[in-house]
């Protein structure tokens, strides 16, 4: 029953990927922005013959439908264009920028979940205690702070005026990247057994991490502090105290493992929104991620990496959220009824 | 059911002291009342014209003269945080207001319609969920071209559907509970119960939702200037003023204070819809 059931949400889940790819589709060509002008520019676009030569060449005379079966019949073929900037295969592009997102986005995401997990599980134990009430504070705190801000000041401080934290980028300047094998530099230089890289790496995550990490540890916080506060008041956790298990037993061994779902849900949640918050991160600390790729590729109107790269973060976005469907399979055998 | 019948034998918690939901919930409102009179006292209140460029006076640190320093045109960076709050203050509230006005009714006539209809309209939601909300702004921001206008458009088009699932879940709650029920065995009609009755009742939610909804816009809002897909540049703008000083680490006045202003104000609704969420939650499991 259950692997029918994974199945089942596998295959609306690619389903849901691609029509993905058609909302993108025609939001980006009903807007009335033209990628002539912004490759071209204002000299060249004046000239009917050069304009009609671009359009031919990325195939934007043919009507709608047929560019988006065009890119329906090559994305099943695992084709997702050239980029009209970087005249590169898309998928070359997307290859070479998402292992520096994904290093960061699990940095963020390893951070959230180490502090904001056992912050929830202390402020919903001791509840109206000072540790609630700190946690309470510093998560309002924390979701209201831009992180665009909060990385700028990061970098004002910590860098430009204390001088303990490295310069933005993934590592020192002059250093050379490890040997590729996953593009994350972190990994790749423990496989290459390379501690000075992976030293330098580890030290230039830091910052980033914890500006796109702060956001998400407050609402995981709320979150793992709601869930156990349901849990707590069961029946079954009165009925443990009654049989005489200790408090600490009864957080660990009937509270905390009935609360996993929703914390489990918000998780997988936060991961897809660190994926996103990106953009911004990336931008100011000079992360060479997709986050980047994308704000550029949306700049220059570039169709067909806005189309692969949406197509690729709804895919993230959608597999998350699968991830966290079977995961559900484990904690609640129930769910797959 | 079985924890609300132990919630009223539980011997009440004593009240809150300090951080308690009641002082959160003033303050966030205080903030927010304040920033408002200044968004509409702004004109008045700024010591310098927020557009004068004054090349002799660049990039000088916080004096009397110029409390937040000058930026590098030498504009007073004071006056240009009091003139922005008239652009990401309304831009944020617009912005949820268009899609929660869009998204309730949307949601509220799926859950009425049931079928087909509800289940096409669902799945419309779900495709819009499937982006994370700030990279599809921004791809029809920059579509749409500069502009507060354009920005806002842009972000009411992804905004709406947390929207109409939420109508929906509320309405769906609603519609079997007895007083609904009652109301349309006594032949009230469709349209009249769901003003009368479910509306009423099912608000309370949305309007939590709604205050710390506002702070998450204006926190995307200024995200979008910061990117150069906002505003149009001599415009005061918080978002697009952190971005001018970006590469200013050793200026650090020019990013900080319109980065503390937007920070401010979204402190001030999140603790607000916090507050409220805390009021309106009867069962009190999450606050």
């Amino acid at each position: 029953m259950g692997f029918r059931y994974v199945l089942l949400r596998v295959a609306a889940s690619a389903a849901m990927a691609v029509a993905a790819t058609l909302v993108v589709f025609l939001v980006a060509h009903t807007v009335p922005a033209d990628p002539v002008l912004a490759q071209l520019g204002d000299k060249q676009s004046s000239n009917p013959e050069t304009v009609a030569r671009f359009r031919a060449r990325w195939g934007l005379d043919r009507p709608l439908y047929q560019q988006y079966g065009i890119f329906l019949a090559r994305l099943a073929r695992g084709d997702l264009g050239e980029s009209i900037a970087s005249h590169r295969p898309v998928v070359d592009d997307i290859r070479q920028y998402v292992p520096a997102t994904i290093e960061l986005a699990t940095a963020a995401g390893l951070l959230t979940i180490l502090v904001g997990v056992p912050l929830g599980v202390v402020a919903a134990v001791r509840r109206d205690g000072f540790v609630d009430h700190l946690a309470r504070l510093l998560c309002l705190i924390g979701v209201s702070a831009p992180t665009f801000w909060l990385a700028f000041i990061m970098l004002a401080l910590f860098y430009g005026g204390l001088e303990i934290a490295p310069s933005p980028g993934r590592l020192d300047v002059g250093a050379g990247a490890p040997p590729h094998v996953t593009g994350m530099f972190v990994v790749d230089g423990i496989l290459a057994s390379d501690w000075k890289t992976v030293r330098s790496a580890l030290a230039h995550l830091v910052l980033p991490a914890v500006v796109l990490a702060t956001a998400t540890i407050g609402i995981v916080t709320r979150t793992t502090r709601a869930a156990m506060l349901e849990t707590l008041g069961q029946d079954y956790v009165r009925t443990a105290r009654a049989k005489g298990v200790t408090e600490r037993g009864v957080v660990r061994r009937h509270a905390f493992p009935n609360a996993l779902l929703p914390i489990l849900t918000l998780a997988g949640l936060a991961y897809a929104e660190l994926l996103a918050g990106t953009v911004l991160t990336e931008t100011i600390f000079s992360w060479p991620g997709l986050g980047r790729y994308i704000y550029q590729s949306a700049l220059a109107i570039d169709f067909p990496a806005i189309m692969g790269v949406t197509f690729l973060v709804a895919l993230m976005y959608l597999a998350i959220n699968l991830v966290v469907d079977v995961a559900y399979l484990f904690a609640d055998p129930r769910v797959a009824r | 059911m079985s924890s609300q019948a132990l919630a009223i034998a539980a011997p009440a918690r004593p009240a809150r002291r300090w951080g308690g939901t009641w002082t959160i919930g003033l303050v966030g409102a205080a903030v927010i009342v304040s920033w408002s009179a200044i968004a509409v006292l702004a004109p008045r209140l700024a010591p310098h014209s927020p557009r004068q460029v004054d090349v002799m006076a660049r990039l000088k640190a916080p004096s009397a003269e110029h409390p937040f320093g000058t930026d590098s045109l030498g504009r007073d960076v004071l006056s240009r945080v009091l003139v922005g709050a008239r652009v990401s203050l309304p831009a944020g509230v617009v912005v949820v207001l268009l899609a929660a006005a869009f998204g309730t009714v949307y949601g509220g006539v799926a859950a009425y319609a049931g079928r087909t209809m509800e289940e096409v309209q669902m799945r419309v939601t779900d495709l819009f969920l499937s982006f994370p909300p700030l990279l599809l702004a921004m791809a029809i921001a920059a579509g749409l071209g500069k502009g507060v206008l354009n920005t806002i458009v842009a972000m009411a088009i992804v905004w709406w559907p947390k929207y109409a699932r939420l109508a929906r879940s509320l309405v769906l709650v609603q519609r079997s509970l007895e007083y609904v029920e009652a109301a349309r065995a006594l032949g009230q009609g469709a349209g009249r119960t769901l003003l009368r009755h479910i509306v009423p009742n099912a608000i309370g939610p949305v309007v939590a939702l709604l205050a710390l909804d506002v702070g998450n816009a204006m926190i995307t809002f200024a995200g979008l200037s910061f990117l150069g897909l906002g505003v149009v540049p001599p415009t005061p703008e918080w978002g697009a003023m952190v971005s001018e000083g970006q590469v200013l680490i050793d200026q650090w006045w020019v990013s900080t204070f319109p980065g503390l202003a937007i920070f401010t104000v979204v402190v001030g609704f999140n603790f607000l819809g916090d507050a409220l969420r805390d009021w309106l939650d009867p069962r009190g499991t999450r606050g």
